[in-house]
């Protein structure tokens, strides 16, 4: 079986992000872009399963601008098999919308025939939390979202997720789409040698033309802006002090 | 315009809170009607149809619809889906995993969590976690959105709104439910409790978050837990607040031990009064928190619980 992984070039989580005063977007120049986490963890579930003898062949595919091949090679330096990067912009700020990225995503799986597909949950800069959702849709393949823990047993796949009252266990046929929640694993650090190796693995790049899909854009982003501010309030020197406000003035006990 | 609201169930019941609250916002966009579908959904679809600006419940009793399995409901709104121009759920794990799918089978983008309608096609989204802000407008002939239940007032009760009973055949032959794992608890249910209190990694341990549950029984709150508590193991997931967790919006929010990462509040700044307990009076909950106390919480917690006790 063969577990295809599209990853997505992101604002490392740990970059404080700035809005542009023009209203035009988000500021990108030098700033620290990194795979988006949810997708670093579903990497390193595809290369598990393939350790374990579950898969044969993982491949990781990312479509964006030409720099998403930084995280493609990362795929690649922990364990990912090849790579293969759709050129779909040239403009950073350009997002491809996950209606898009579900179709090309869709071309790349009638073409690979994975048996699954493993992906984040969601991006962490337009944080929409649809595209598995769709590809599964488009597919007709069954979908076990928000997945913290995943077992495979030969064409049937066994999924817990994270809903909102607990977690939820289901099991579904496979081909299928599995998106992953932040605690299905701790993703590994890649290891010298295999970053050089990385390097020799097999790399491929096409467009969106290629596969014949159209992806222009549904939304039409109006603006972006600051969200609104919360002043800091006041200190207060006890507990007493703090049961009288929150009493007395804020009236919410 | 015409809307199509999917009530959220768990199983037979009607998330209540969730839905009023979705409905407040689908009532912006036109008349509502609320499609309530599960393996038996009579009395939910009855406390929908109390709901005002309700105009009709769909319901739809089918086994297949009982464990909120994305495929079959998917197909079931889609099948419903001509006689509308919006499909809406609120931003939950429920509805969430099934609009997307739904979307993409009508060859149209999903609008997750909005926080704001500005007009029928055009829509405000947190980005970023909350960092940013965004305005969006659709060219899609169906709006397929869910909501941040936390920007919504509830809808009240006092309606009487019709309910047709209709049948659905759907055949759902690639997945199946197994089982629910779900901590049976007495406390409010945190997206929708009045007042939550949550604690953070300077709690230290599993046994110590003790304190913060025996706090929220005291105030009558929900428990929740930053994200650095639940990797610690102190609390489960399903008590995150956060950007990767729960986003919260009560009118009180305790926050215990919490330093207050960009990702934790992202999950509770809009919540009405924020209260910060720290020992680090350099901890950037601070600079969100109405009111602050630098301390040990194991000494003001304790000193907060035995205050309560007082005034009660």
């Amino acid at each position: 079986m063969k577990v295809l992984v599209p990853v997505k070039r992101v604002i490392d989580y740990n970059v404080k992000v700035r809005v542009q005063t023009d209203g035009s977007g988000v500021d990108l120049a030098n700033v620290k872009m990194s795979m988006n986490p949810f997708d670093e963890i579903a990497v390193e579930e595809a290369i598990r399963l393939r350790e374990a003898g579950k898969a044969e062949e993982v491949i990781a595919v990312s479509i964006g601008v030409p720099k998403a091949q930084q995280i493609l090679r990362a795929a690649l330096a922990v364990g990912a098999d090849r790579a293969i990067l759709i050129h779909a912009a040239d403009d950073p700020h350009v997002d491809i919308e996950p209606l898009a990225v579900a179709k090309l995503l869709k071309a790349v799986v009638d073409e690979e025939q994975p048996g699954l597909v493993l992906m984040g949950k969601q991006a962490i800069d337009n944080d929409m939390n649809a595209t598995g959702q769709m590809l599964a849709a488009l597919l007709g393949y069954p979908q076990a979202t928000f997945s913290s823990e995943l077992n495979v047993e030969g064409n049937e796949a066994i999924a817990v997720r994270e809903v909102d009252g607990g977690l939820q266990v289901i099991k579904m046929q496979l081909p299928g789409i599995v998106t992953v929640d932040l605690r299905m694993n701790e993703p590994r650090y890649p290891s010298l040698p295999s970053i050089q190796k990385a390097k020799r693995k097999p790399f491929e790049t096409r467009t969106p033309e290629d596969y014949g899909v159209d992806i222009s854009n549904r939304l039409e982003i109006i603006k972006t802006v600051e969200p609104p501010t919360r002043k800091a309030g006041e200190i207060l020197p006890t507990v007493g002090d703090l049961v009288d406000k929150l009493q007395n003035e804020a009236e919410v006990i | 315009m015409a809307v199509l609201l999917l009530a959220e169930l768990n199983g037979s019941e009607l998330a209540l809170d969730l839905t009023a609250k979705t409905l407040t916002a689908a009532k912006e966009l036109g008349e509502v009607t609320v499609l309530c579908a599960s393996e038996s959904c009579t009395e939910a679809a009855e406390q929908a149809s109390r709901l005002e600006g309700v105009s009709r419940v769909i319901k739809i009793e089918n086994p297949t619809f009982g464990n909120g399995l994305a495929e079959p409901l998917a197909d079931l709104i889609v099948s419903l889906s001509e006689d509308y121009d919006h499909l809406v759920g609120p931003a939950s794990t429920y509805a969430q995993n099934i609009l997307p799918r739904a979307a993409a089978l009508l060859d149209c983008m999903m609008i997750s969590d909005i926080s704001g309608i500005i007009s029928e096609d055009t829509f405000e989204r947190p980005i970023y976690a909350g960092n940013a802000i965004q305005i969006v407008k659709s060219s899609d002939s169906k709006k397929v959105i869910t909501v941040r239940t936390a920007a919504y007032q509830a809808a009240e009760e006092g309606n009487s709104a019709p309910i047709d009973e209709m049948s659905h055949d759907i055949a759902n032959n690639t997945s199946e439910w197994v089982e629910d794992r779900v901590a049976s608890s007495d406390r409010p249910e945190l997206t929708s409790a009045g007042i939550v209190v949550s604690g953070g990694r300077g709690v230290g341990s599993v046994e110590d978050f003790e304190l913060i549950s025996k706090l929220a029984d005291k105030l009558g709150a929900a428990v929740g837990a930053s994200r650095a508590a639940v990797d610690s193991g102190y609390a489960p997931n399903d008590w995150q607040v956060g950007q990767t967790g729960k986003v919260v919006a009560p009118n009180l929010y305790v926050a215990v031990g919490i330093s207050g990462a960009i990702q934790h509040l992202a999950g509770m700044k809009d919540s009405k009064i924020i209260v910060a307990i720290n020992k680090d009076e350099d901890a950037p909950i601070f600079q969100v928190a109405d009111y602050g106390v630098v301390a040990d919480l194991f000494q003001a917690v304790p000193e907060l619980i035995k205050k309560l006790d007082e005034i009660q």
